[in-house]
């Protein structure tokens, strides 16, 4: 299975041009392709706040020439009403690409489909996942944690409730922690989901700590459920100063949630198969 | 452009046979019919608050709690709401502890009125007082469904069919009100107010405009009226009625439906479950406010648009395609159970069958014309796809294309323009314009198409729509057949069991749970006692 360490950093390496096949060797230093090698050709739409004449064509060229279009063609210009002008043009980009500039950062697990994270559930645990989420303290704004876990979902993706191998108890909001600590018990929670939109005075901060230590106090060593707090404003790596397992950001998908969770419960088993 | 009725087809396009579209909609009588009796015999807080909206009272106290909430709250606490607010309300008025009900509502915030359950003489008079306190709210809802039939008539109704759905949604109903004064003047008939994401789990209506909402905007009192009166403008400078449309659902929905009834609003999505299956909300407080609901839509004169849409989000379209048909049904049963009447039905379904499958468009075709032939007198509601728009915005505008000639060839009502960034980012005023110039070259190639378009008998089309209906009446038959304990209702049992979208929703559990209340013998309620005496007759939507 996945015994790749979490916290083996991936990220920022240049391994672009590693990972195509090595049959084929890529020039570092490339264009866009239009219908030759090098012309550089590319097709950008844009809306510009002018009524449609002979100067609104002008100044959408002049942005073409910006944009580093040269030449450029106009091959379309339409008024939206008495303000707007819609164009599209055509042409070839000054620009170069270099392909030993382009940093990847790659999360440190693979994106699955609805289907694949109820099968790799099913196979892992052979019983369904609990999660458990809320949103702690007196942060009222279920927006972020129901976006995750309500059916309804978030950015055309559904919510954790409808995978089938997921069973989710959704507490709301102003959950106060030691009720968490409680509930994530008796439900016998695999993963602790928490939201905190409310930032003043570092509010966030605080809620978190609090409730990653009132885990580990209520759990014994090494049983504690993976916890996953989210919020627009939690600094990206901090999770160990903050106690938890991971940290999700601003537009995060109920599928990189669930995928996450696969990703984690397949590096716990493989530690200390229950 | 098109101005082919569907209402009078030379011949059905589907042969379908009568005896189980009888035997379709006798099941769904027969699954609602407990539903309602429960509806009758509950009520809940928001019903309450609603009434008191009727009564007047409005407006929120300095951290924005609105005064409904507080006085129901009150009551609640001191004798209960088993017998109805209005009862110890009014008595307490005519007891003289305050003067009128925002005074009364203020006192008792801070404790300082007490209530009592009238008897004998002081009853009657509370009750009488009550619904005399009511009657002007329901006269103003009288007075607007009039004056919209008077705009309608002055400024007209769209000329083509479908008419044209547009949403507007920035969080900001300043920024919302010249946005959709220009969809409108760009060509849309009806603009949709998206709410802010979770005002469906608020259990109270924000007071006043608002200028902050998650991917939407909050609908309020204030909100509504601004938008309607920027409406009325628009109407009026481009000689066509433009509808306004908001979301009477969550866990307010009897004070929305008020208060859209109040400040004519046009149409209001209104599903007879979708906030049982996708918000978690308690499934009786959700069957208690959606009948009240329907009951103020139906004098008010507003068409309702259900949401069957949301379950092919879920589930496969094509699997799943009975479950819109079984919604429909029981949409349709719980809408004219509370008054609504045909034209009033924009029943719902969408285009979202996987464009990768073979024959996905002949499906939906089937899809389209067995809703269009099941509900030959209701204004459908068209929705577009979202679920494989991809994020590439060129593949998107073709399957756009596809969902619009499917309306038109379909004879559907009401289409909501799809956008070809769904699922990227928020339309831009490019991606609008696009987007209608597709529905209008749809319109105006093929708007004559559905007379041409007649699907051979026992062909793929009739095939398939035959399939689904009889798929649709054996899910009925299993939901009336959902015994559980003795007196359980059966679609209360389907649904905790999960037969909708895959959710399992208990009778005992969810949102708003605690807000449900069993109405005692003599339970008084003066707002449906005039929605049930003294319904309008008619209308003029068609």
């Amino acid at each position: 299975m996945n015994n790749r360490d979490t916290s083996s950093k991936t990220a920022s390496s240049k391994k672009a041009s590693a990972q195509v096949s090595p049959a084929k060797i890529l020039p570092h230093i490339i264009r866009p392709y239009g219908d030759t090698t090098g012309d550089g050709m590319v097709q950008v739409s844009f809306t510009l706040p002018i009524p449609h004449d002979k100067r609104a064509e002008g100044a959408a060229l002049q942005l073409a020439a910006k944009m580093g279009l040269a030449p450029a063609l106009l091959v379309h210009a339409k008024a939206m009403g008495t303000d707007f002008t819609f164009f599209i043009v055509y042409g070839s980009v000054s620009h170069l690409v270099d392909l030993r500039d382009v940093v990847v950062i790659e999360r440190e697990f693979a994106m699955l489909g609805a289907k694949d994270v109820n099968a790799a559930i099913k196979k892992r645990l052979r019983r369904k996942l609990v999660v458990v989420g809320a949103c702690i303290g007196n942060d009222a704004h279920t927006v972020g944690i129901d976006a995750i876990l309500n059916i309804k979902g978030f950015a055309g993706e559904k919510g954790l409730e409808y995978y089938s191998e997921l069973r989710v108890v959704n507490c709301g909001a102003q959950v106060q922690v030691p009720e968490l600590v409680a509930r994530a018990r008796a439900e016998k929670a695999d993963a602790v989901l928490v939201s905190q939109v409310v930032t003043q005075k570092d509010r966030h901060i605080h809620n978190t700590m609090t409730m990653s230590a009132a885990f580990r106090e209520a759990y014994p060593a090494g049983k504690v459920p993976l916890l996953i707090v989210g919020g627009p404003r939690f600094e990206q790596g901090s999770e160990d100063a903050l106690g938890v397992d991971r940290i999700f950001g601003k537009g995060t998908t109920p599928g990189e949630v669930a995928s996450y969770l696969v990703h984690a419960i397949g590096v716990n088993t493989a530690q200390s198969p229950s | 452009m098109s101005t082919v009725k569907h209402t009078s087809p030379a011949k059905p396009k589907l042969e379908l046979d009568p005896a189980v579209i009888r035997k379709a909609r006798s099941l769904a009588r027969k699954a609602g019919a407990p539903v309602v009796k429960l509806a009758r015999t509950h009520t809940t807080v928001s019903v309450e608050r609603a009434v008191l909206r009727l009564a007047g009272l409005s407006g929120a106290d300095h951290e924005g709690e609105p005064w409904v909430n507080h006085l129901v709250d009150a009551v609640r606490d001191e004798v209960g709401l088993e017998l109805g607010v209005t009862t110890p309300v009014f008595d307490a008025v005519r007891r003289g502890e305050a003067p009128d009900l925002l005074t009364l509502a203020q006192k008792a915030t801070a404790g300082s009125v007490s209530f009592r359950l009238p008897r004998g003489r002081d009853l009657s008079a509370a009750q009488k007082l009550a619904l005399r306190s009511v009657k002007p709210g329901m006269a103003r809802i009288d007075r607007n469904r009039a004056t919209r039939d008077r705009l309608i008539k002055r400024h007209g109704n769209p000329k083509q069919r479908p008419w044209i759905y547009l949403i507007v949604a920035t969080g900001d109903i300043y920024e919302d009100i010249p946005q959709a004064q220009t969809a409108a003047r760009e060509g849309a008939d009806i603009i949709a107010v998206i709410r802010s994401t979770g005002q469906s789990l608020l259990d109270f209506v924000p007071e006043g405009a608002t200028r902050e909402g998650y991917a939407g905007t909050y609908a309020t009192q204030e909100n509504f009226r601004l938008m309607r009166a920027a409406l009325d403008d628009v109407s009026k400078e481009l000689g066509r009625y433009i509808r306004l449309v908001n979301y009477a659902s969550g866990l307010c929905m009897p004070e929305i439906a008020t208060l859209a009834g109040l400040e004519r609003l046009d149409m209001m999505l209104n599903d007879s479950m979708y906030g049982i299956l996708f918000r978690d909300i308690n499934p009786i407080r959700t069957f208690v406010d959606q009948r009240f609901s329907r009951q103020i839509h139906a004098r008010a004169g507003i068409i309702i648009n259900t949401g069957e849409d949301n379950y092919l989000t879920t589930a496969d379209a094509v699997e799943a395609a009975h479950t819109v048909t079984v919604s429909q049904l029981m949409n349709e049963y719980f809408a004219k159970e509370a008054g609504l009447q045909d034209w009033q039905l924009g029943l719902g379904h969408a285009f979202e069958i996987s464009p990768d499958i073979p024959d996905s468009f002949r499906m939906e075709l089937a899809q389209a014309l067995l809703a269009r032939q099941l509900f030959p007198d209701a204004p459908l509601k068209w929705m577009p796809p979202t679920k494989h728009m991809t994020g590439d915005v060129f593949r998107g505008y073709l399957l756009d294309g596809f969902f619009n000639l499917a309306g038109v060839m379909t004879s559907q009502d009401i289409l909501l323009v799809g956008m070809m960034t769904e699922a990227v980012v928020t339309p831009f005023l490019s991606d609008r314009d696009l987007a209608l110039q597709n529905v209008r070259y749809v319109l105006n190639a093929a708007g004559g198409l559905t007379e041409d378009f007649h699907p051979p008998r026992d062909g793929f089309i009739q095939t398939r729509a035959r399939q689904v209906l009889s798929e649709a009446v054996d899910l009925l038959e299993k939901i009336v057949s959902d015994k559980g304990e003795p007196g359980s209702v059966p679609l209360l049992q389907a649904i905790s069991d999960g037969t909708f979208g895959l959710m399992k929703r208990p009778a005992d559990a969810g949102r708003g749970l605690d807000g449900v209340v069993k109405c005692a013998p003599g339970y008084d309620n003066p707002a449906t006692t005039l929605l049930a005496t003294t319904r309008t007759e008619g209308g003029t939507g068609k």
